[in-house]
């Protein structure tokens, strides 16, 4: 972020994304901006900027519009970014809005043809007159552009507000879902999508369950899995069907009765859902936990790990002040050892499932000077606290990290406060506790 | 002797407390001593939680496009809440007192009704936000009077009181509250007097998206219906 600009609304980044190799991360806002860092290759020359990410390029992806049909003003946030596997030089990616999805294709232009035969340097017309003789342009390097062009757009095909964007493996299709109905793309096709789930109730006073995030698995072109807002999880298979509305798999877990209060649906409501990067497992967060489901038990998750158990006692004031409607994201690490989301107080949490070992880190500028190790935090919830310790009353809930990213081989992930981005490299405090 | 005076004063204060609370609605998240509460803010610790869910679910229908996550999730928290306070309720009560015989089942069901019947109506609603271009729906859909709402969750077991009589209650508990919602773009045949088969709704139509402005006394009375401590009656709202 400039540090010119005093940072508004529009400067809060609404998600977070590794490319396929994690060369490139991008951002995107609540003013409709995608910025795009890449990391600088690491060299002898320049020791000190050790894979360091630089801002790539910035360009403006959504427009606040206005639907004049029904008087709506359509937000420019962007909600998700998902990058298309790289197939030749350039990059692409897909970033959306709450109704609109669009591809950009990002180019490096290094070189620039000089020695036009019509135009002079600066691109005027020359006199016809002094042209006497012809002469091939020749390519010359020039510094480094990087380009952005919007490749496709496809609208209306939501009526509700899409929540999700996931690429196929076949690098083909991809799908977005919105709170009722998911539906099935082509790279290459904007004015038609197939509808593959619809959870639309013939009356909407009958609805009470909405589609909450949505992913196709990393390996099967066919299967895809999507969450709702009562907690579960359904696993879908396009071979079935032509429409999904039958799962093939119904992931639950049984409500624990001694947990039960009035708020127990909004909190189980999934907020995300990542397949492992194995495939065999998927990681679901709601608003108390993150839980491993294996692809195999649908009766239960495999691992359930407490992201702040201290908020359970003061869910009424959350439901007061719409804090337990929060949306936080979920991320596996590489060899899918590690996961981790984000809490309150600018707090993330890592748990590593094979040492069951937990760490809660600070992402703030106070707490984080360059290169400087991130020190363990700790929450505490009265009876002896220690020194650095954060009571519960003393948590600041405007300070959500809700987005992170990890990125896809290394220790390396981002993390999305509000308005700023930390980046976190292997460097980081290896103490769990 | 002055301390055994204390003493049984201090006795009968209990028992009249007790009955209070017999009549009172449950309200475990205003006891002090609950965990959740000795947290509140002040601002929460004066409002029952059925006020604060009606508010939310107001504020979150008044949006020009609703959150549907937000709204559905508090939709199911206040049927919850309602079938907690319902003594007839098929759900399993939340650990909490069982309200007291002073509350009349008509009463609550009338009450639920009225209150089910405008968020029926503006759940429906939101079916409008698709395509302008269908008519607003007749809520024949929601079948005739006497039967529940149409779709209502079985748990619900208030709303199957529905009566006849509760018709001309829910015309009079209603129309104050839709008296400032301009629906002329609404008024058609479809609202003609001769669709009384239909389900009662308030002279003004409910059909527009927008919904209804609760004010704090109305809101107060319905709370105090629930509560059993006043008898339905016409509420004293503007222009009356």
């Amino acid at each position: 972020m400039p540090s010119h600009r005093v940072p508004s609304e529009a400067d809060i980044i609404s998600t977070v994304e590794f490319n396929h190799t994690g060369e490139l991360l991008a951002t995107g806002d609540k003013g409709g901006r995608v910025v795009i860092f890449q990391r600088e290759p690491e060299s002898k020359s320049a020791p000190r900027s050790q894979g360091e990410y630089d801002v790539y390029s910035t360009f403006q992806s959504h427009e606040p519009e206005f639907d004049y049909l029904k008087s709506l003003e359509i937000e420019e946030k962007i909600n998700k970014i998902k990058w298309l596997p790289q197939q030749n030089a350039a990059h692409s990616l897909l970033s959306t809005n709450d109704k609109t999805i669009k591809l950009w294709k990002i180019t490096e232009r290094d070189k620039r043809p000089e020695g036009y035969n019509l135009k002079d340097e600066e691109g005027k017309l020359k006199d016809l007159s002094t042209v006497t003789s012809l002469q091939v342009p020749v390519l010359k390097p020039m510094d480094l552009m990087v380009e952005v062009s919007p490749r496709r757009v496809f609208a209306n095909g939501h009526t509700y507000h899409i929540n999700s964007i996931s690429v196929n493996s076949d690098c083909e299709t991809y799908m977005s879902a919105d709170d009722l109905r998911i539906n099935l793309w082509h790279l290459a096709i904007t004015d038609r999508s197939f509808n593959i789930v619809d959870i639309k109730p013939a009356n909407m006073e009958d609805l009470t369950e909405v589609i909450t995030a949505s992913e196709f698995h990393p390996h099967h072109c066919n299967l895809f899995v999507y969450s709702s807002s009562k907690g579960s999880l359904r696993l879908c298979d396009m071979r079935a069907a032509a429409l999904c509305d039958k799962h093939s798999k119904l992931f639950e877990e049984p409500e624990d009765p001694s947990n039960r209060s009035f708020f127990s649906e909004i909190i189980s409501s999934v907020s995300d859902v990542k397949f492992s990067h194995s495939g065999r497992y998927m990681l679901t967060r709601d608003y108390l936990t993150v839980k491993v489901w294996d692809l195999n038990m649908e009766a239960r998750p495999i691992e359930t790990y407490q992201v702040h158990e201290y908020l359970r006692s003061k869910l009424c004031s959350l439901y007061e002040n719409d804090c337990i409607f929060d949306k936080f994201e979920c991320a596996w690490n590489g060899s899918d050892s590690v996961i981790m989301t984000g809490a309150y107080n600018n707090f993330f949490r890592m748990f590593d499932r094979n040492t069951k070992r937990d760490v809660t880190l600070e992402a703030s500028r106070e707490s984080s000077k360059p290169r400087a190790v991130l020190k363990p935090r700790r929450v505490c919830v009265g009876g002896k606290r220690r020194r650095d310790d954060i009571s519960v009353d003393s948590l600041d809930f405007t300070k959500k990290i809700l987005h992170t990213a990890w990125h896809p081989a290394e220790n390396i992930i981002a993390i999305a406060a509000t308005n700023n981005l930390y980046i976190f490299q292997d460097k980081v405090n290896s103490e769990m506790h | 002797m002055m301390l055994s005076k204390g003493l049984k004063r201090k006795r009968e204060e209990e028992e009249v407390e007790e009955e209070k609370e017999a009549l009172a609605v449950d309200t475990w998240w205003l006891d002090p001593g609950h965990p959740a509460v000795a947290q509140a803010p002040p601002a929460v610790a004066s409002s029952s939680l059925f006020d604060l869910s009606v508010l939310k679910l107001h504020h979150s229908l008044r949006q020009s496009e609703p959150d549907l996550r937000h709204l559905v999730l508090v939709v199911n928290t206040l049927r919850r809440i309602q079938a907690s306070m319902a003594p007839t309720a098929a759900l399993p009560p939340v650990p909490s007192p069982p309200a007291a015989p002073g509350v009349a089942d008509s009463l609550l069901a009338s009450s639920d009704a009225a209150l089910s019947a405008s968020m029926a109506s503006l759940l429906e609603d939101l079916s409008h936000i698709e395509g302008l271009s269908q008519a607003p729906q007749p809520l024949a859909d929601e079948g005739p009077p006497g039967r529940p709402i149409g779709g209502a969750p079985p748990s619900l077991g208030t709303l199957d009181l529905l009566g006849p009589a509760t018709s001309c209650l829910l015309d009079d508990g209603l129309e104050g509250l839709f008296e400032d919602i301009d629906t002329s773009m609404y008024d058609s045949e479809l609202w003609a007097p001769d669709s009384e088969g239909l389900k009662p709704v308030p002279e003004d139509g409910s059909g527009k998206a927008e919904a209804p402005e609760l004010d704090e006394a109305e809101l107060d009375y319905l709370m105090d219906v629930l509560v059993g401590t006043q008898a339905l009656e016409r509420p004293s709202g503007p222009g009356r």
